[in-house]
């Protein structure tokens, strides 16, 4: 009953989008008020019919109801209640809902916060999302339904992929799907301003914050993403350039690209065509990855083969949605008109070099990704494209970028003074320069080329952003006048300043651990000993462990460091029960300027394993990094003009409430 | 203008460099048995690990095996901890160099953390040779 409540609530959402679509869209064109007004209050009812029909799915998977064919693959019985909420996006059918979920979680949040911003827009944003909405729920009723029953039902379901069986798995999709979803809105706009034919920076001022808040959350996605793949894969490694983690990185680079050009686009009423374009790519990119990563294609290409219909339906949406929109594009931004001129040496020009680099980027891992799929799919010899071209072809590419990052900051709009850009920036290059000469030394007393440049660019873009922060805070007569001064800073200076530095933590954690760090893999006996890089690890031995859905053979190892214990780590290889899959489990000693990483292996005999050793210095600092890139842009999003606005429009309601009052029951 | 024809004539030359620098073929057993593979490049060779071939070496980590398309089979040698799924009749793509008793040297050994997955170029070279799949979710 609950699934057919569920699958009935899918079909009413996708009415309700159907509604949602095309009446507000046709009402904006022809200037109707009424069908205008339609767009709220549909997309409120969408969003409450898909959050009904995802309760639904989740209720069965905590009823373990396994004649649902799709609570049956990915769950059962013995799985632990907070996973049994997680698998319901563990799939193909679920992670579909949970978008349509997502994206009404958006819809619904315009719904709330539009009120100062004419009604056409509100109804042709709305509009856009509807039909975005349409795509996807046509797309589980007709091809991918989550609700679909078996007969005879199963006494047991399959389980729960036990890769995906992970804390930080847990919250890594709906994060993921924040961000990606998030930049439909940024899209939608782009669209609506396209079709009134009315781009002016009011529409980059509004959309800055949606897109900034839609970014936090894909920065926050990709990151626990990667944590979680290093936790859990056993490979100790933080990124591996798979096609599934390049699908969440190109919407990040272009949606990063598209926030610093809306800036320019609101305060200099320039780069407009190039903004809206830049919107649309972001969200194509997001859809693009959804669908590479949870249609199969990437583990094969011919899997569209078992299933034709998701194939051609999936091909149909993108052309749809990518190509009407760059079409729509192509008829209207020869119209559109950027208003403000600027030299050669402004921050229009620096942001301009950002938004290059950050697409060249992008394409260069979009090739790299989608080109082995070409390959196979016209039966040429098959071949990969792996970690050296992306880690040769990205860092070429990143290190001018983080040089720019340095600068960008501190030129003037429209035209800067060189002299005085040169005179701050000097200073903030001689520190640069002395973090790397000194710091790869002290670290690990060795340096090469690279690794200087690496470090210097990552002290480059701390040091250039901590002084653009605190240019006027200093020389200041006492600390009260300090804390005056910080207070007057405002968010976005602070945000981005956090970003930026962001930007320097990572850049010297990748440096130092992909130059530092050691691995040995060793076979050890029970109480036996081994050396690397100044630890000492002991095998104690094996024990076995049971989970709740899983068996384990988990080793005791003890580190040392001079003679003196440090840490007691427990790498596990874990059973699980139904699918008998094995899954290793590190044992992980986390610093802030070293991991100390162990990996069961298999067992060579009676008290022998395999063990794999990993010193990891300064890993934490690429995590760290990126969460202090995504609380940048928190702090950005959460700057005071924004909050005026809103301000703005709880008095504008007021108005409005009071108006109807007015004018009574109609 | 200027800018953006630098930025992406530049990236497509490092595109094209990377490329020709990093690409890894596929060979199957066969075409390595019958000397399709010259030089001294890294390459990928994939299909089933044979039944009752693995072997430990006395160091404890290096293991050799040999690897088969159905058709003709290499040996394969590996150092180090073999990923969880490593076992006899499954799937894997190794990645190395041919030595020159005609050994694969392999130095990574991939194998999905899924037991009903199939590395598709394996996939596709064991259809050459006419093996029959099973539909990998209609097996249980």
């Amino acid at each position: 009953m609950i699934p057919e409540i569920g699958h009935f609530a899918l079909i009413i959402a996708l009415c309700l989008a159907l509604v949602q679509t095309i009446v507000p869209i046709l009402g904006a064109q022809t200037h109707t008020v009424q069908w205008m007004a339609v767009a709220k209050p549909a997309a409120r009812g969408q969003f409450l019919f898909v959050a009904i029909s995802y309760v639904c799915l989740t209720y069965s998977f905590l009823n373990s109801d396994f004649s649902v064919l799709y609570v049956a693959n990915n769950s059962n019985t013995a799985l632990p209640t907070y996973y049994k909420v997680s698998a319901v996006w563990g799939a193909h059918e679920g992670s579909l809902l949970l978008w349509a979920l997502v994206l009404g979680v958006w819809t619904f949040a315009v719904t709330m916060f539009s009120r100062s911003l004419p009604d056409e827009m509100v109804a042709r944003v709305l509009g856009v999302m509807g039909f975005v909405s349409v795509g996807f729920f046509l797309f589980m009723l007709l091809t991918s339904n989550p609700f679909e029953r078996i007969f005879p039902s199963p006494a047991e379901g399959r389980d729960l992929n036990p890769l995906l069986q992970d804390p930080g798995l847990v919250i890594h999709p709906p994060m993921l799907y924040m961000g990606y979803v998030g930049f439909s809105v940024a899209f939608a706009f782009a669209i609506a301003a396209l079709l009134g034919g009315k781009l002016d920076s009011v529409w980059a001022r509004w959309s800055r914050p949606w897109v900034i808040f839609a970014w936090v959350f894909l920065t926050l996605g990709i990151t626990l993403g990667s944590w979680w793949a290093y936790h859990e894969l056993g490979w100790g490694g933080w990124w591996f350039w798979d096609p599934v983690e390049n699908a969440s990185f190109m919407p990040w680079l272009v949606g990063t690209a598209l926030i610093h050009s809306l800036a320019v686009t609101d305060k200099r009423s320039s780069f407009k065509s190039w903004t809206v374009l830049l919107a649309i790519f972001t969200f194509s990119l997001s859809l693009l990855g959804t669908f590479l990563v949870r249609s199969g294609v990437l583990v094969s290409v011919h899997a569209f083969a078992t299933d034709p219909a998701r194939g051609l339906y999936i091909l149909i949406f993108l052309a749809v949605v990518i190509g009407g929109s760059l079409l729509l594009y192509a008829l209207r931004a020869p119209h559109i008109k950027s208003s403000g001129q600027f030299e050669l040496f402004s921050r229009e020009t620096a942001l301009l070099v950002n938004n290059v680099l950050l697409l060249v980027a992008m394409l260069t891992i979009l090739v790299g990704t989608l080109y082995p799929l070409f390959v196979s799919a016209f039966d040429l010899p098959s071949l990969s494209v792996g970690k050296p071209y992306f880690d040769l072809v990205f860092s070429a590419l990143t290190l001018p970028l983080v040089f720019v990052v340095g600068i960008g900051p501190f030129m003037r709009w429209k035209k800067a003074a060189m002299n005085k850009v040169l005179r701050r920036l000097v200073k903030v290059a001689v520190i640069g320069i002395a973090v790397g000469l000194a710091l790869p030394f002290m670290v690990a007393g060795k340096t090469t080329i690279l690794v200087t440049l690496g470090v210097t660019l990552g002290g480059w873009s701390i040091a250039s952003a901590v002084y653009y922060l605190l240019r006027n805070v200093f020389p200041a007569e006492s600390g009260a006048a300090v804390m005056h001064r910080l207070g007057k800073i405002p968010r976005a200076t602070w945000g981005m300043s956090t970003a930026h530095v962001g930007i320097g933590v990572f850049v010297l954690g990748v440096t130092f651990v992909s130059a530092f760090e050691q691995v040995r893999e060793l076979p050890m006996q029970f109480g036996q000993k081994a050396e690397m890089s100044g630890y000492v690890f002991q095998f104690e031995g094996v024990r076995d462990v049971r989970g709740p859905n899983y068996s384990s053979k988990q080793a005791s190892v003890r580190v040392y460091r001079n003679d003196r214990p440090v840490a007691l780590l427990l790498p596990e290889k874990r059973t699980y029960l139904v699918q008998q899959n094995p899954m290793t489990e590190a044992g992980i000693d986390t610093g802030f300027l070293r991991d100390v990483y162990v990996a069961l292996g298999e067992q060579i005999d009676g008290n022998t394993w395999g063990m794999r050793l990993y010193y990891k210095p300064f890993v934490q600092w690429v995590w760290l990094g990126a969460m202090l890139m995504a609380f940048g842009g928190l702090l950005a999003a959460l700057d005071r003009r924004y909050q005026l606005k809103f301000k703005r429009e709880k008095k504008t309601v007021k108005a409005v409430m009071q108006e109807n009052r007015l004018a009574g029951p109609s | 203008m200027v800018i953006l024809l630098i930025g992406f004539s530049s990236a497509v030359a490092l595109v094209l460099y990377a490329m020709r620098q990093n690409i890894m073929l596929f060979h199957t057993p066969s075409q390595v048995v019958a000397g399709e593979v010259q030089g001294n490049k890294l390459f990928r060779v994939g299909g089933l690990v044979v039944t009752g071939s693995v072997v430990k070496g006395n160091d404890g980590l290096t293991t050799e095996f040999d690897l088969t398309d159905m058709g003709r089979s290499i040996r394969v040698r590996y150092t180090g901890l073999l990923p969880d799924l490593f076992r006899e009749g499954q799937g894997i793509v190794a990645q190395g160099l041919l030595n020159e008793k005609g050994v694969f040297v392999a130095q990574e050994v991939l194998a999905k953390h899924d037991e009903n997955y199939m590395p598709p170029e394996v996939a596709a070279s064991l259809k050459k040779q006419g093996v029959l799949l099973p539909y990998p979710h209609e097996t249980d």
